[in-house]
């Protein structure tokens, strides 16, 4: 098991330490210490592409949490026809990535994508979606906030409905109102499954790949071209493998450094629990 | 503070009403109890009295407001849950202080109430746990320490203490009579124990089946019930109950039946012999059977003792009255043997008579 687990990321950071091109194997490779990470270091096209990736994450899940959770709060209630459309709202979760970036381009295409079109009957200027960077940028955040909203959704929603129901009657008869009882009630007892999604998404966020390859290929110039995808072209494009491993390996230790993260969160919370017990048996001694 | 009167109320789910037209007034400051058996309604009437339910019909008037349109916080009611509804993230003080936050009131007066109720209900100690952290006992005082830290008119008590267990149910029931005693508010307790209903209520209200039986003060309740549901809903053991016949035997008008022929006193007889059929229900109560060989043949019945049940200084005895059953009480010392079988005077004052087609009280 474990050595499943480890063998590809051994063979990952040994070929960082190479000079490596898809027409050698890997033992004909000549190794060059660490010099893969430092070009990488040196090299601003890599540190563009690293902050374009920061921004993008930052931006989308933040922007998927806010709607995700404002949507399951909206939506947590018995109205009918309800089934039908949290039904619609797992869709997007289901289409292949690849299809939802061919999808997109479409619909952000300058003359017959739909959003130029409504642009232009209500006497707009069209906008150039996925040829000005800045746009081009925005684009690729609403098609992943399309994408994955509707996973916080749906464990939103999960959450709100295992809820103590009496509990937020009690902060009704106590003189709440839905804003408050979903500020000091709901979201507080919500927090643990929503750190978990949180963190489940932004390990995922780092990965994303297809949408933005189909949709902009990273352009214009390096405006959209966050790190999976420079992996991605590093190995595929400029046939350097042992850049694309480094590349790799940071990704790897950044999200290494999100889990940590957690497990640290985790753990200092269950010391957090394991003292108050403490002192609780001290009480009751 | 208001009183509170309920007009008509019905209750309805889809087609399916549960509440009959409930009519009800509760006088100031009165510590009303609903009681009957599971499933009659009582929550739910609670319930549209708090405002978490919709009024299908008729109106709930607060003081002299109707308040059956307004949303629970404006109804200025505190209400303790069967299942405590505790916020399980905040501790004890947070709980109890959580209405007072939301009405902003000074940090210092909070603090001075918490503290208060707190002390008073014994938590001072645990002003900093979660309800995680608390037995079943003391989350059911956090429950209670939040309701009357918040100095609402009108309290509602939704069977606060059923998931206690006996022991400790016993405490808080004596517990709760004597904040009883202290706090001056109106309450509204839900209960389908009878004990509860009997120790701690000014006023009883018994329900059955989504109607009001019968209501009034725990004695008017127990010595003058309505019909044979409440005679047999209260009281511990509960009434006896036998098929009978009123009899005008030659100036002496007598009730009897399988096993037994008694004497009615004079007033009860005319009653009695006023009522249009002669088949009737005799209610007798346990406690009017006293063990005496040597009472008058009209004045006791004989009974054939099937089962002993020892319970300390009193004795529970299932009997044999004819083919009919009865639970009559003896004193546990009493030299007695299975199959025996013993005379027992009947307070005849206490006899209760029922119509055997509506079991409606006669007389
Ligand atoms: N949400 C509901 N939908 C349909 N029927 C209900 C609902 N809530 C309660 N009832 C019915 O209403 C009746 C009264 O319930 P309830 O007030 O909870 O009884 P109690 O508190 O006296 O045990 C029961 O027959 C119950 O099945
Ligand atoms: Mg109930």
């Amino acid at each position: 098991m474990i050595l499943a687990l480890l063998y590809p990321i051994g063979y990952m950071i040994y070929a960082s330490f190479l000079d490596w091109s898809p027409s050698q194997r890997i033992g004909q490779a000549e190794f060059i210490g660490i010099r893969n990470y430092i070009n990488l270091l040196g090299d601003a096209a890599f540190r563009e592409s690293f902050w374009v990736t920061i921004r993008f994450a930052a931006i989308v899940v933040t922007l998927e949490m806010i709607v995700g959770v404002g949507l399951a709060m909206l939506l947590d209630r018995n109205i009918r026809g309800m089934v039908l459309l949290r039904t619609v709202f797992i869709l997007p979760m289901m289409i292949a990535p690849i299809v939802v970036g061919l999808m997109w381009r479409y619909m952000f295409h300058p003359t017959v994508g739909i959003f130029n079109r409504m642009l232009k009957s209500f006497g707009f200027e069209g906008i150039p979606w996925l040829a000005d960077s800045t746009w081009a940028f925005i684009a690729i955040v609403i098609a992943d906030v399309w994408q994955w909203t509707p996973f916080i959704f749906i464990l939103a929603l999960a959450a709100t409905q295992s809820l103590p129901r009496s509990a937020l009657e009690a902060a009704e008869i106590d003189g709440a109102n839905e804003w408050q009882k979903i500020v000091m009630i709901k979201l507080p007892l919500m927090m643990p499954v929503l750190i978990v999604t949180l963190m489940l998404r932004l390990i995922d966020v780092f990965k994303v790949l297809e949408v933005i390859l189909v949709l902009t290929n990273g352009g214009p110039g390096l405006s959209t071209e966050i790190l999976a995808l420079r992996i991605f072209r590093t190995a595929q494009e400029f046939q350097e493998l042992g850049e694309a491993a480094a590349m790799s390996n940071m990704l790897l230790m950044m999200l290494m450094v999100l889990t940590i993260g957690m497990f640290v969160y985790n753990r200092v919370k269950e010391a957090h629990v394991a003292q108050r017990r403490a002192v609780i048996e001290k009480d009751n001694d | 503070m208001p009183r509170i009167r309920l007009e008509n109320l019905v209750k309805r789910y889809g087609d399916f009403e549960v509440l009959h037209g409930i009519n009800l007034e509760m006088e100031e400051n009165e510590f009303t109890v609903f009681v009957g058996p599971s499933g009659c309604g009582k929550t739910t009437t609670l319930r549209m009295i708090a405002g978490l339910e919709t009024v299908s019909d008729g109106e709930i008037y607060i003081g002299d407001r109707p308040v059956s349109q307004l949303e629970p916080k404006a109804r200025d009611l505190a209400m303790v849950f069967q299942d405590y509804a505790l916020y399980p993230h905040m501790n004890v003080a947070k709980n109890m202080s959580f209405a007072l936050r939301l009405q902003r009131r000074p940090r210092k007066e909070i603090d001075e109430k918490v503290g208060l109720v707190a002390e008073m209900l014994g938590l001072t100690k645990f002003l900093h746990r979660k309800p995680g952290e608390l037995s079943g006992g003391q989350r059911q005082r956090v429950a209670m320490g939040r309701a009357l830290a918040r100095d609402a008119g009108t309290f509602l008590f939704d069977e606060p203490l059923s998931n206690l267990d006996a022991k400790l149910r016993c405490q808080m029931r004596a517990e709760l009579a004597i904040m009883r005693q202290k706090v001056r508010k109106n309450m509204i307790y839900v209960t389908h124990d009878q004990i509860e209903a009997m120790t701690l209520g000014d006023r009883i209200v018994v329900m059955n089946g989504g109607y009001i039986q019968q209501q009034g003060t725990p004695e008017e309740l127990f010595k003058q019930p309505a019909n044979k549901f409440v005679a047999g809903f209260l009281g511990s053991p509960p009434m006896n109950f036998l098929g009978a016949k009123i009899q005008d035997l030659g100036g002496q008008v007598f009730v009897s039946g399988d096993g037994f022929e008694v004497a009615l006193p004079e007033e009860r007889a005319s009653v009695a012999l006023g009522h249009s059929a002669s088949s009737v229900i005799l209610g007798i109560r346990p406690s009017d059977l006293h063990f005496s060989p040597h009472a008058p043949d009209h004045e006791a019945i004989d009974l054939k003792v099937i089962v002993s049940e020892y319970i300390g200084a009193q004795s529970v005895l299932l009997c044999n009255c004819g083919a009919q059953k009865i639970e009559v009480e003896l004193k546990s010392e009493t030299p007695i043997a299975l199959g025996e079988t013993l005379r027992f005077a009947v307070n005849r004052e206490a006899i209760h008579l029922f119509d055997s087609e509506t079991e409606v009280a006669i007389g």
